[in-house]
């Protein structure tokens, strides 16, 4: 879309400018490329002054995200982080998965049946996404406890959808906006209910949207915080509140097993991004901005 | 309500057992509720209440089957933000008018306006604001510039462009955690880059988190180089819907680089460049996570933002019903905020 050149009118520019690019890109990306080199890298070699760029690789660190294999002392200690993916991985994916049912269904709505107040309504909903977490937390934190729902799955999938909700609503209503009315007048013209209206002539056209609104809902929900860090419990626990716990800790921080972790995240979100290009800017403004 | 009689039998209309009569699951449900909590305990009560409230949604939602389409489908997400946001912010501003600590087993006390006059008039909290105001002006002129200069550089085609704009969006896409905890890897004084690349030029290892200005410029540096590409990405896509004839015609004029700038790019991404100052001003105000790991608010208290403050407040002294009445001050400046940020946002796609 915006950036991609194919039919826009942009100027070309030659090696030099692409050479000077990749310097200036470099320079930027390299805080993320130390985080994979780290991964790489056996402890001492990470702790090493001067640093060391050629060293040799060992795949220690990964190993360890999900084996018993981290020795404190003598005994074996679980890093436990393969239960953490599985948490991340479970929680992030069911809860994405019902923001897109619910929220595609309330953006068809939103965009197709627009009721009194409709802007207002669509306001609310992403002030709701604006807020500071640390806002709502406090009572969701008490109606928990009440209900007995923190440090359960339940609970942590059910805020989660809450939390995609608004993002998924104004990412589906700006695709559903621009579809080409012509089309289901037509086909509300030879018949179609609604319901066949919805199902055979919008959906088809949206799952494109569907799928960068998944990424980006996952991305989102995965990296999150302040949510996780007060509602999931010992067994529920996410990626990011154990790797935060693992800097708290009072042995000296891993540094290689994080940079493992960050890395193992990072390779398929990259790839994914590289294929969704054409909606990242739509992706990151939540829909607000379509190009 | 009127009666109105339906059957033979002369029931009024909205006492006879139908799953799609709402009214009477209403009725229901308003009895319920109240005496469940009234008489059961607070895990009982809340799921009497959540199947008292499922029970109404069934019935309402098989009365509107097919004859209210736009609210049936709206209904599940309006339901849903309901019970998880809006609900929870009324009952913190309910709870900003008592005495209440989560940890105590205290009842609240109704305490008026109190909470609000404390904090107010608590110099810490303005202290707090002062912080995030700093971190806030910083964070975001540097995301402003960078992003600016990022996306002139891609502004051109050129070999590799794809490639090079994916790296540069990469910190983007990785957790505040992950920033957090690896600025804070790259800061530290014995083995991290920053001390080490100082010690090149001055023979001692550099302390950045020790100094308060040090630790608010490590902070505002993390985010910065954390979101500038978000300012690019939308300064981008202004750059690019400038029409190329405008361009041809100013080389005809012999229009010089920055006349060319001002007349015509500037116009076409102004808009969007407010945008990304109020987007990113609303997200800066809420920057929690990146603070909370590389200085946990330190050195004392001169990096400690307003939400890690709030955090503080409630999870850490639990003055559950203060922090509450913090939230509503913050709850006003962040819709405000959102409210400028959408009227400019459908402004500019009524243009475009």
């Amino acid at each position: 879309m915006a950036w991609q050149s194919k039919q826009r009118e942009i100027g070309t520019a030659g090696w030099g400018w692409a050479i000077f690019a990749g310097i200036i890109a470099f320079i930027y990306f390299f805080p993320v490329l130390w985080i994979i080199l780290t991964a790489f890298k056996t402890n001492a070699d990470i702790l090493a002054v001067p640093p060391k760029f050629f060293f040799t690789p060992t795949l220690e660190n990964f190993v360890s995200v999900f084996s018993r294999s981290y020795i404190k002392g003598q005994a074996a200690v679980d890093t436990g982080f393969d239960r953490f993916f599985f948490n991340s991985i479970f929680i992030a994916g069911t809860s994405v998965l019902l923001a897109l049912v619910i929220g595609t269904l309330a953006a068809y709505g939103f965009s197709r049946y627009p009721l009194p107040g409709n802007d207002t309504y669509l306001f609310i909903i992403l002030t709701t996404r604006m807020l500071p977490p640390i806002i709502v937390i406090i009572p969701i934190f008490i109606m928990f406890r009440i209900a007995g729902l923190s440090g359960t799955y339940p609970g942590i999938i059910l805020l989660y959808t809450a939390f995609n909700l608004p993002f998924t609503i104004w990412m589906m209503k700006s695709f559903f906006d621009e579809l080409s009315p012509d089309v289901e007048d037509a086909a509300r013209l030879d018949g179609s209910s609604e319901k066949r209206l919805f199902f055979k002539v919008c959906f088809p056209q949206i799952i494109a949207g569907l799928a960068a609104t998944a990424v980006f809902g996952l991305i989102l929900t995965w990296n999150e915080f302040i949510f996780a860090l007060l509602l999931t419990g010992v067994e529920t626990r996410t990626v990011p509140v154990a790797m935060a716990q693992t800097i708290g800790g009072d042995i000296g921080v891993r540094w290689g097993l994080l940079a493992a972790i960050e890395t193992l995240f990072l390779i398929p979100v990259i790839i994914v991004v590289f294929v969704l290009q054409k909606h990242l800017l739509r992706g990151v403004t939540f829909g607000t901005i379509k190009r | 309500m009127t009666a109105v009689t339906s059957d033979a039998t002369g029931t009024p209309r909205w006492l006879t057992p139908s799953p799609r009569n709402w009214r009477l699951a209403l009725l229901i449900a308003v009895v319920a509720i109240p005496g469940s909590i009234w008489l059961a305990p607070g895990n009982v009560a809340f799921w009497i209440s959540f199947v008292a409230v499922s029970a109404v949604t069934l019935a309402v939602t098989i009365n509107a089957w097919g004859r209210y389409p736009g609210p049936l489908l709206v209904a599940p997400a309006i339901a849903l933000l309901f019970v998880m946001n809006i609900f929870p912010l009324m009952w913190s501003f309910g709870l900003s008018f008592f005495r209440f600590r989560v940890n105590r087993q205290a009842p609240p006390r109704f305490a008026g306006l109190d909470n609000y006059e404390k904090i107010l008039t608590d110099p810490t909290v303005w202290d707090r604001l002062q912080t995030t105001a700093l971190v806030v002006v910083f964070t975001v002129a540097i995301q402003m510039i960078v992003g600016f200069l990022l996306a002139l550089l891609f502004e051109k085609e050129f070999p590799g462009r794809r490639v090079l704009l994916m790296l540069v969006l990469t910190p983007m896409m990785l957790s505040f955690v992950a920033v957090g905890a690896f600025f804070r890897f790259y800061y530290e004084p014995t083995f991290g880059l920053l001390s080490q690349a100082v010690r090149l030029f001055t023979g001692e290892p550099f302390i950045l988190l020790k100094t308060p200005a040090g630790a608010l410029a490590g902070i505002v540096f993390a985010d910065a180089w954390m979101w500038s590409p978000f300012v690019m990405l939308l300064v981008l896509a202004g750059l690019v819907s400038v029409p190329k004839y405008l361009y041809e015609a100013a080389e005809i004029d012999r229009a010089s680089w920055w006349r060319k700038f001002r007349t015509i790019t500037f116009p076409y991404i102004r808009s969007l460049l407010l945008l990304a100052l109020l987007f990113r001003t609303i997200e800066a105000f809420k920057l929690f996570d990146i603070v909370f790991l590389i200085t946990d608010g330190g050195p004392g208290s001169s990096t400690e933002t307003i939400a890690v403050y709030v955090f503080r407040v409630s999870f850490q002294f639990f003055r559950t019903s203060q922090s509450s009445a913090l939230a509503y001050f913050i709850l006003f400046i962040v819709i405000v905020l959102t409210n400028l940020y959408l009227y400019f946002a459908r402004q500019r796609s009524q243009e475009a």
